[in-house]
């Protein structure tokens, strides 16, 4: 432990540098990096290589290779080259390849080489080539910008919503600019380049020349320049070895160095900590890495020197050992290095391990450390240690130190002794939050199991915080390392639904694709890991399996899905429409049903689509009444189809009430008699005859007697002819429409009544026994306030009604008698109650003595 | 009552947050087309609006308001928004003023606000008529009217004929988000009963709604602890039945509509028609709705006497009694005045129409129908009813009680009413006959041929997973009333001696004067004083099935407070004021309060026209 600041090397007054290396690369490269595309994707992403992309060799032999690697060097996949001549590498967000080739094709591939889709960056580049590219990432999402043979630049902020954008022109440039890099502020993307001493800014509609604050006039041309990882910084290298500092804006200087070195660097990239106040950039060449700052040292790293460790009191000048080619990956809180055969990481010591472990640190964290070991050695220096924290007042923050530097080793060793620090001292804290430490306990093993080299994701601690475990969860389901996904949800106790669900169903996606297997196997495996896992969308894994052409493999899966809802759309996709017709049934949306019908409707022939309907009453009468109200010539097909006679015949009835003339009445009708005949309803068949007998003769009717006849039933035909004295007509249409006399005994007498045509009437009366009485006379007589025509029929009423009908034509006497003569008492009483005493006194006595002489008996 | 002490009913929710809800909806909704524009309102939703929003909301940059009819609109407005119910009819409406405005070159914006929402066959005709791309759309979900304290309507009278006639199951969906609704405000119910196909897939739509939404209610104190969904066709005979409860007679009447009613001047006294809110607001309404009309009269003039004593007060007052009895009493006085004299009114106008001699006969021939004597002797009656052309409707309500208590007519009545029916009336009521039919209202007694048929075509149906849910058009035909039977299980016809006491009444028969305890009531009290469809499994399978029963996590009996007692009569179809007035009785009897959701208030009357194909 006493040699863990071996590796730090200072830099100005505060800060420490260190590198150190995350794994030994067994890739077994041949090549030499600088002859190979090379495209590292950040937050410890994967590695794309191109060999053999040189220009010249086009030997079948040496035919470029795409190989992708994971961090740790693992091969992940390769794949001959077999497109166009490429110009650049870069990785998307979402750990997506983008190879972007010569003639402005961008092809997207995902991490096993798998072809994915492509676009271009325009038309213009067909003839200009691009000369140069760079993958940039923004709030937007994953861009691509290029310089075309005519100098221009085109970009897109977002290749997932492609808009190309084509900048304008920088005034009188000939040749390519020696140095570009893309820029954003305030959400606009520029690009910023240099030609010579110049600088020039390009947006969307200008290019301006700008000049940075603070610029030595002597500086020379610029060679190189370099946006930190957020945007917020830049930095310029000019030809005289002099490095400008300062803020992206270009508002600021932060500082100057010069390290002269004269030659063009191959890469320089920023190297800074978030919330940290150094700005530092490390600048490589071939043989040559050096980490400058705001400080008039720097760190450097040659090939030459054997030296590896420098007594930090020694020299200003510090190496770090740079004795291969080696590719920078800039990262937001450090530098990757990658060469043949390591791959390490460089960056600024965090406050919280400086404290720690500065030599000689009293910081409370220090010293708890120190307590904690001399405790494991039984000794009583853990004692004074501790006093001296706590005398402070300082046990939390001592606590809180350990806990944190824990999250910047790398080494369990070390992530181990500082959380054992954090654990003693918490012991003599009464009440301390237990969160932080458990918190960092968990995501420490997480980190540790993603970095091991098997996995080789080798994120930091702060790289973890700022990527969230959702995206490192996708990046580990992109890898298709769904069982160590599956034990960090379940480990970390993620709620089902974002966690383990979404893992089964990119595991259940990818299941799909295995062609190698019988579609009962991956369905059984999948309905066997999933089962009713919340938020699993079978429907969703279906779709993918159809798409890979495994339809029958996807109606299983779909058969798993709970919600019918989400089966119907796929299996219309997938051609099934009788299946998803019923399943849409089942579903009980309507909605959903119409869907399907009218996607068979224009799908079938309109004989299969009706034979199809008949199957399915739900669908059918939903259909029948869409067509009810929109399609009536679809219907009568329907029913046609069906052999339906009966409502056939329904339909023509239907339809000949739009027929304004009667002829086109008739024959609609006529058609419906047919109907009802071959549906063997022959009460209704006789019904329309009869109907149509009935259109006929009011319509001769209407012509001789010039009064509208048509549309009034049988009944009030012939109560009109009644009442307009056409009594013959009437009497002819009784007998031709085999009228029941007692209906047309009524109809005659109320007929005769409303006409008032009572001579006719008591003919009638006399023509033969009424069949229905002669109360109604009596009633109807009333009704028209004829007393005296009443009380002819009243006499004639059977004696069982006669009370009754004494009593309407308001002959009280009379009814008493009739009453009295039935030695009826509830007759008497009914008599009794319509009498008043001013009135009806001797009707009265005669009563209640008959009632008497009854009670009597 | 017994030994245990009756516990009074609980309050009824308040359900004027379903009116603020829908107003809220309505005012965003019509902001999301700014600026001016005209409104055009669908007809059957005017009375419903009416209800929940006055003029001034509509007025929200409104201009004018028109109604949806079939004449061309006038409007100049460059904005139209249609506010509308999901119908085939009135899109090709708004279709063809879109075309209309394209022929002449004009440009406005056309949004159609759907209510209670949209279906897929409404953008259908759209599509087809070429007007889709033109017009915007948007849901009003407004699915509840709370019409009094415990009436709820859906306020879909085509609910009945769309479901049970034409096997139509759109609104089933509306129906289970209405559920949804009213439990996610007042719920969650703890027990859900139900009986009939459309009440089970309602059922169960709404139960994978609610599984979808995922909004567990857990912590909320319900206020409604359960639910009780029927099929208007497990029980037509108590629809049919006239209706002797005042406000059953009220609407039977003057038809109440949207809870309001058109007293005419018959009524007022006057020459004008005056419209009456009729709910538990008004004092003497809430106090007769629910009795039997015989003691309707007396209990108007009882009052009109106590309100001619308040009145006469007066006589003995000095100036400051009397400036008190001004300014306090008067007011509420004249008011209570007014409303007596309505009905007084009204009661006067119902009796012209009811004590005839022709009523008193004709509710004679319904219990003698409903206790099935003297078939023989009804079926004249009937007869007689239709050859002297006494009213289509009532006419028809009889065949259709004849049939649905005898399991169908014999096949010689069934022609011979049919011809003379069609001859009273009019030819085109052979497709109303063949409505009925279909619908199993009016049928003919034969177990012939076509109906072994028919049911094995269901049965081969059944073998389908999805049969639970189909609710074939064709069932009806199968399907016998079996009304006879389930009378004397569940003994609807009450046993009394002696007079059939209205005043006081016994049991829930009062609302038919005694003769019959409405069949859909008595199926509601016997579950849910069962807990469960125990014991009535003979019924149940005179019914034709479809029963259910689900207690999630129910509290024991006491525990769960107040809204155990209160319990939700879901009518699919529509119910009719004589059993409202039956089930708040029995609420009264047993302490717990019954809140009536319906799909619309419906009466023998609406029921027959519904059956009625119109002519145009």
């Amino acid at each position: 432990m006493d040699c863990y600041t071996a590796n730090w090397n200072p830099l100005g007054e505060e800060a420490f540098y260190r590198k150190f290396e995350l794994y030994t690369m067994e890739w077994g490269l041949k090549e030499d990096l600088r002859d190979c595309l090379v495209a590292a994707a950040p937050y410890g992403g994967p590695i794309a290589l191109l060999k053999n992309n040189a220009r010249k060799e086009k030997s079948p032999s040496t035919r470029p290779l795409l190989e992708i690697y994971s961090a740790s060097g693992l091969l992940l996949a390769s794949i001959p080259w077999k497109s166009g001549q490429l110009v650049q590498l870069g990785w998307t967000a979402s750990e997506d390849l983008l190879c972007i080739q010569e003639d402005g094709t961008v092809l997207i591939y995902n991490l096993f080489c798998e072809f994915k889709r492509h676009f271009s960056m325009g038309n213009e580049v067909l003839q200009n080539h691009v000369l140069e590219a760079k993958v940039f990432h923004t709030e937007y999402g994953t861009g691509v910008a290029i310089l075309t043979g005519a100098h221009r630049f085109s970009l897109t902020t977002n290749i997932d919503d492609l808009k190309l954008r084509r900048m304008p022109e920088v005034p009188g440039l000939q040749k390519p600019p020696s140095c570009w890099a893309v820029l954003t502020q305030d959400r606009v993307t520029i690009v910023l380049l240099a030609v010579g001493q110049d600088l020039y800014l390009l947006d969307n509609t200008s290019c301006s020349v700008v000049t940075p604050p603070g610029m030595s006039p002597s500086a020379g041309a610029y060679l190189q320049m370099a946006v930190s990882f957020n945007y917020r910084c830049l930095a310029l290298f000019t030809d005289t070895g002099y490095i400008w500092m300062g803020l992206a804006t270009l508002k600021d200087k932060l500082c100057e160095f010069n390290s002269t070195i004269r030659s063009p660097p191959k890469q320089m990239v920023w190297c800074t900590r978030p919330r940290s106040r150094q700005r530092a950039v490390v600048v490589a060449w071939d043989r040559q890495l050096m980490v400058a700052g705001d400080s008039t040292e720097c760190i450097r790293a040659g090939l030459q020197p054997p030296a590896t460790f420098f007594p930090r009191a020694l020299s200003g000048r510090h190496r770090f050992v740079l004795d291969e080619d080696s590719y920078l990956v800039p990262e937001p809180d450090g530098v990757r290095i990658l060469s043949r055969t390591s791959h390490e990481f460089l960056h600024e010591i965090p406050e919280a391990s400086q404290e720690i472990f500065k030599i000689a640190s009293m910081a409370p964290g220090a010293l708890l450390l120190e307590a904690q070991k001399e405790y494991e050695k039984e000794s009583q220096k853990a004692d004074e240690y501790l006093r001296e924290i706590k005398d402070q007042k300082l046990l939390p923050e001592a606590v809180s130190q350990c806990i944190e530097a824990a999250g910047y080793e790398h080494e369990p060793e070390t992530q181990k002794s500082l959380l054992r620090a954090a654990s003693f001292g918490k012991c003599f804290i009464d009440k301390f939050p237990p969160e932080s430490f458990v918190r960092m306990c968990q995501d420490l093993r997480v980190l540790n199991s993603i970095r091991d080299y098997q996995i080789g994701i080798p994120l930091t601690f702060t790289q973890y915080k700022r990527l969230t475990v959702e995206v490192l969860l996708d990046r580990l389901v992109l890898r298709r390392l769904y069982p160590l996904a599956i034990r960090i949800c379940e480990y970390l106790r993620l709620p089902e639904i974002q966690g383990v669900s979404r893992i089964l169903a990119h595991w259940a996606c990818y299941k799909v694709q295995q062609k190698d297997k019988s579609d009962e196997e991956v369905a059984y495996a999948i309905n066997q890991k999933l089962g009713d896992t919340p938020g699993i969308s079978y429907s969703e894994i279906a779709a993918r399996a159809y798409d890979c052409g495994r339809t029958e493999l996807a109606i299983k899966l779909l058969e798993y899905e709970p919600r019918s809802g989400e089966q119907v759309p796929l299996l219309l996709k997938m051609k099934r429409s009788k299946l998803a017709l019923s399943k849409a049934i089942e579903s009980g949306d309507t909605d959903l049903v119409y869907t399907v019908v009218l996607h068979l409707k224009n799908e079938l022939n309109r004989g299969t689509f009706f034979m199809t309907l008949q199957n399915q009453p739900v669908a059918l009468s939903l259909y029948r009444q869409f067509c009810k109200h929109q399609e009536r010539e679809t219907l009568k097909d329907l029913y046609n189809q069906d052999d339906n006679h009966q409502e056939l015949g329904n339909f023509h009835v239907h339809s000949s009430y739009s027929e304004k003339r009667i002829e086109g009445r008739v024959g609609a009708l006529q058609n419906a008699v047919d109907e009802y005949y071959k549906a063997k309803n022959e009460f209704a068949a006789k019904a329309t005859e009869d109907q149509i007998k009935l259109l006929r003769l009011q319509r001769h009717l209407q012509e001789d007697f010039d009064k509208p006849y048509l549309d009034l039933s049988l009944h009030n035909t012939v109560s009109t002819l009644i009442q307009d004295g056409h009594h013959k007509k009437a009497e002819q249409l009784y007998r031709d429409f085999k009228i029941p006399d007692k209906r047309y005994w009524w109809l005659k007498i109320s007929a005769l009544a409303t006409r008032g045509d009572w001579e006719e009437m008591e003919k009638f009366s006399k023509s033969k026994k009424s069949p229905i009485g002669y109360l109604p006379f009596v009633e109807i007589a009333v009704k028209h306030h004829n007393r005296y025509e009443a009380k002819k029929y009243a006499p004639r009423v059977t004696p069982e009604q006669r009370v009754k009908a004494f009593i309407l034509v308001g002959d009280l006497e009379q009814a008493a008698d009739a009453a009295i003569e039935h030695k009826n008492e509830a007759e008497m009483n009914l008599v009794l109650s319509k009498c008043s005493a001013a009135t009806d006194s001797a009707v009265m006595e005669k009563l209640n003595r008959a009632r008497a002489q009854l009670l009597k008996k | 009552m017994a030994s245990t002490a009756r516990r009074d009913a609980p309050e009824p929710p308040d359900f004027g947050i379903l009116k603020r809800l829908a107003r809220d909806q309505l005012i965003y909704l019509l902001e999301q087309l700014p600026g001016r524009k005209d409104l055009f309102i669908e007809p059957d939703l005017m009375s419903p609006l009416d209800r929940i929003a006055n003029v001034s909301v509509l007025k929200h940059e409104v201009d004018k308001l028109y109604r949806v009819e079939n004449r061309p609109a006038p409007s100049t407005s460059d904005q139209l928004c249609f506010l509308v119910r999901p119908r085939v009819r009135t899109m090709r409406y708004i279709a063809d003023i879109v075309n209309a405005d394209k022929m002449s070159g004009r440009s406005r914006k056309y949004k159609i606000i759907f209510s209670p929402q949209k279906f897929y066959a409404c953008e259908m005709v759209l599509e087809e008529e070429g007007v889709f791309g033109d017009v915007t759309c948007d849901e009003w979900s407004f699915y509840l009217l709370p019409l009094d304290e415990d009436i709820i309507s859906m306020e879909l009278p085509e609910f009945f004929r769309d479901y049970f006639l034409e096997g139509d199951h759109r609104w089933i969906n509306s129906v289970a988000r209405a559920l949804q609704l009213l439990n996610s405000l007042y719920g969650p119910f703890s027990r859900v009963y139900g009986i009939g196909r459309c009440a089970k897939m309602s059922y169960e739509l709404w139960r994978d709604l609610e599984e979808e939404s995922e909004n567990d209610g857990q912590g909320r104190k319900p206020e409604i602890g359960n639910i009780f969904l029927m099929d208007r066709d497990m029980d037509y005979v108590t629809a049919l039945c006239s209706q002797v409860v005042y406000e059953g007679l009220v609407d039977d009447t003057f038809r109440i509509k949207c809870g309001s009613v058109d007293f005419g001047p018959e009524v007022t006294s006057s020459d004008k028609s005056i419209k009456v809110l009729l709910n538990a607001q008004d004092k003497i309404f809430s106090q007769i709705r629910n009795e039997h009309f015989s003691s309707v009269f007396g209990f108007l003039s009882q009052k009109s006497r106590n309100l001619q004593a308040q009145y006469d007060r007066r006589q003995g007052m000095d100036i400051k009694q009397m400036k008190n009895f001004v300014s306090q009493e008067l007011k509420g006085l004249k008011q209570e005045h007014r409303l007596l004299s309505l009905h007084i009114g009204a009661c006067e106008s119902i009796m012209k129409k009811k004590t005839k001699q022709d009523f008193q006969e004709m509710i004679k021939v319904e219990h003698a129908l409903l206790e099935g004597f003297d078939i023989r002797e009804s079926t004249s009656f009937i007869e007689e009813h239709i050859d002297r052309q006494v009213s289509p409707i009532e006419s028809l309500r009889l065949m259709c009680l004849l049939s649905i208590t005898e399991n169908g007519l014999i096949p010689k009545d069934y022609r011979s009413l049919k011809t003379q029916y069609l001859q009273s009336y009019g030819p085109e009521h052979l497709l109303t006959f063949h409505n009925l039919k279909r619908i199993g209202l009016l049928t003919e007694q034969a177990a012939g041929e076509t109906l072994t048929a028919v049911e094995s075509r269901v049965s081969k149906l059944v073998t389908d997973r999805a049969a639970g849910k189909i609710t074939d058009a064709f069932n009806s035909l199968a399907k016998k009333s079996n009304f006879r039977a389930i009378s004397k299980k569940l003994s609807l016809i009450p046993r009394v001696d002696g007079e059939y006491n209205l005043k006081m009444p016994p049991d829930m028969a009062y609302v038919f004067s005694g003769a019959y305890t409405p069949l859909s009531c008595k199926i509601v009290e016997q579950v849910l004083e069962r807990r469960g469809w125990q014991g009535l499994e003979e019924v149940v399978r005179l019914l034709n099935g479809n029963e259910f029963a689900m207690a999630d996590g129910a509290p024991e009996d006491g525990a769960g407070g107040d809204a155990q007692r209160v319990v939700v009569a879901v009518f699919l179809g529509g119910c009719t004021f004589s059993e409202i007035a039956a089930l708040r009785f029995l609420g009264k009897e047993r302490g717990c309060r019954f809140i009536f959701l319906t799909t619309a208030i419906t009466s023998s009357a609406r029921m027959m026209e519904a059956m009625a194909e119109a002519k145009a």
